[in-house]
């Protein structure tokens, strides 16, 4: 049996990362902000997860900090888009670099090493019931997400923002705060998102070890129009199509062609849901000169 | 253009572009008190390490992959479009010309032409593709040619392990090139002829962007693409050109790297160096503006190259020049230029900019 509870097992562990990022991206799309800093920030919550459970022994220390650490990273996307009103995409792209530049730096300078930090003492989180704790907080994060989106004031005032923000200012919400909350909580989940990738899928840190999960997050918002269980869907089948790729590899396909699975998969579930659509939904990403 | 010369100066020192770097370095010798060492040792050996006797031959080889790579983005930057898939265009293109240079019947100065041919194409046909992603599809151009870097990079990897590895040897990489099969060096130095083709690409897009109706038309629809299409610009044509156009020359460095030392195809040998996103950032900071691309792509060489000699002498990780990069384009693609009376653009809502 090629899919079995296993394999579906091994899905719901590698969509966790991807699914608290995406929440994230989730929530800047329906309050206007175009997050492609995903990535970037996911990367920062790594590497602060690894280094604070490696001094302080405590991996969910880790988790808090990475949090924290990567909420403060988004800033710089709050700032630079809502209050400055600089290119989000430009940005995003410049976030992901830095990150990738600032983490590759701070582990030659704090730990000494090149490429991977990865240490037995290291220590990960724990598994609860087969899965990382921070899976059923993901999970519960989708319905917090969806309930506050539909139901509670901030998630209605936060789509109103999103979708008119003229006239939210004209009722007296502010977009600006909004905004940055809305930014704010990405980061803050693109930090679990990181923490779950670093202490829990692996227990290590390696340069650039997010390779391209934060754009697989940015797609799967698209995939599920910035709803959170939309949004769960599509993370669930880049899960699938990871886990897929593992078990293919295990039948002697070689290690490339699983590595590429995943993003041929949301390539092609793209080209079906707009196929399907046959809306116009494509951002023209005008770069301010 | 003919505003005075001291006008001139003095919006040059007033822009954004002057900012960020200035910010750059400032933040950048922050970070190097942070680890102990004095920024202008640090600084001194980024520049003589990269301009020096020594130096000049590395930053001349790895300003010939960044310039490429930069004109490569700048293209389709120049009309608002963002390639994110030069990694897969440029690694297709090296692997193309590792391919017809191993196995090409022809002597060797056409088989170096036919290599280099054959690198252009096909980084030109894989940025079509993501172009006819986003014209059929409705994925954007961002996603698509980003998403179809990955698979490229892992089918790379992949024929050089398996179907290309050099028999013996414990690298994954093709057998070197036969006898004769390279770009000619400058004497004895790792620059070649690779440098002469970006510096004429280079020459081209200036031409063509000053020049030509399709310069004119391209730079239309990056300042506002509306207008351009309501004016008969036809967007569709327009982006899959300007990628095919950016993936050709995203092919030719992948080309040229396979054509310079080390005379193969090195799996991670062409991305590692992180050319791509330089050039990005080169790209960008130039506003994609020709000259501008190749003044940033030789800047951004010599903090590449010095990076290296200020490791040597200061101990300081090259890693920072990296950093030093993105904290430019961020401060650049935030806007921040030195105060001076904000102008109000009219066209964007009020609503954005207010401070919380």
């Amino acid at each position: 049996m090629f899919f079995d509870s296993d394999l579906l097992m091994s899905a719901l562990r590698a969509l966790t990362p991807i699914l608290f990022a995406a929440l994230g991206g989730a929530v800047c799309e329906r309050a206007g902000v175009f997050n492609i800093g995903l990535e970037g920030m996911m990367l920062m919550g790594c590497f602060t997860a690894v280094a604070t459970s490696w001094f302080t022994g405590s991996p969910w220390l880790g988790v808090l900090a990475a949090a924290l650490a990567a909420a403060a990273y988004s800033l710089i996307l709050a700032v630079g888009t809502v209050t400055l009103r600089g290119d989000a995409v430009v940005l995003g792209v410049a976030m992901n670099l830095l990150a990738v530049g600032l983490t590759s730096f701070l582990l030659r300078t704090i730990f000494g090493v090149q490429g991977t930090f990865d240490d037995p003492s290291l220590t990960g989180l724990p598994l609860v019931g087969g899965f990382s704790p921070l899976a059923y907080l993901a999970w519960a994060a989708v319905a917090v997400a969806a309930l506050m989106l539909s139901r509670h004031v901030w998630g209605l005032r936060l789509r109103g923002v999103g979708e008119a923000p003229e006239a939210a200012a004209t009722l007296g919400v502010s977009p600006a705060r909004y905004k940055y909350a809305a930014v704010l909580v990405s980061g803050v989940l693109c930090g679990l998102a990181g923490a779950q990738l670093a202490l829990g899928n692996v227990t290590l840190f390696s340069e650039n070890m997010t390779a391209g999960r934060g754009w697989i997050a940015v797609v799967a918002v698209m995939l599920g129009r910035a709803l959170p269980f939309g949004v769960l869907l599509a993370a669930l089948l880049f899960g699938v199509a990871e886990a897929a790729g593992f078990r293919l590899q295990g039948l002697g396909l070689p290690q490339q062609a699983t590595d590429a699975a995943p993003y041929v998969v949301t390539l092609g579930a793209l080209f079906l849901s707009t196929a399907q659509r046959r809306r116009r939904t494509g951002r023209t990403t005008g770069v301010a000169s | 253009m003919a505003r005075p010369s001291t006008d001139r100066i003095a919006a040059a020192l007033r822009s954004p572009v002057t900012f960020s770097v200035l910010a750059g370095l400032v933040i950048g010798a922050l970070f190097l008190v942070g680890t102990g060492a004095d920024p202008f040792a640090a600084y001194g050996a980024v520049v003589t390490g990269s301009l020096g006797a020594d130096g000049i031959g590395a930053t001349l080889s790895t300003g010939t992959s960044v310039l490429g790579m930069a004109l490569a983005l700048a293209i389709p930057l120049r009309a608002g479009l963002i390639n994110l898939g030069g990694d897969g265009q440029m690694v297709l293109g090296g692997i193309a010309a590792a391919v017809t240079g191993l196995y090409s019947p022809l002597p060797a100065p056409l088989t170096v032409v036919l290599a280099l041919l054959a690198g252009i194409t096909a980084g030109a046909a894989y940025a079509a593709l993501a172009a006819l992603c986003e014209n059929r599809f409705g994925v954007p151009l961002l996603v698509s040619s980003l998403l179809l870097s990955y698979p490229a990079t892992s089918f790379a990897s992949y024929l050089v392990r398996y179907p290309l590895k050099e028999p013996g040897s414990s690298l994954p990489q093709t057998g070197r090139l036969p006898d004769g099969v390279a770009l000619p060096a400058f004497g004895t130095s790792t620059v070649t002829f690779g440098l002469v083709l970006v510096v004429l690409a280079a020459a081209a897009y200036w031409f063509a962007d000053r020049r030509t109706a399709i310069g004119y038309e391209i730079r239309m629809t990056g300042l506002n693409p509306r207008f351009a299409a309501y004016a008969g610009v036809e967007r569709k044509g327009l982006t899959l050109r300007l990628m095919a156009t950016s993936g050709a020359l995203a092919g030719l460095v992948g080309a040229i790297g396979v054509l310079s030392f080390p005379y193969r195809f090195l799996d991670g040998s062409l991305t590692a160096p992180g050319y791509t996103w330089t050039g990005l950032t080169a790209a960008l900071l130039a506003a994609a503006a020709p000259l501008g691309t190749v003044l940033a792509s030789f800047f951004f060489a010599v903090l590449q190259v010095g990076g290296l000699s200020m490791e040597r002498t200061t101990e300081v990780p090259r890693e920072l020049t990296q950093v030093l990069q993105a904290i430019v384009i961020v401060f650049l693609a935030a806007r921040l230029s030195f105060p001076r009376r904000r102008r109000k653009t009219a066209q964007e809502p009020i609503t954005q900019g207010e401070f919380v």
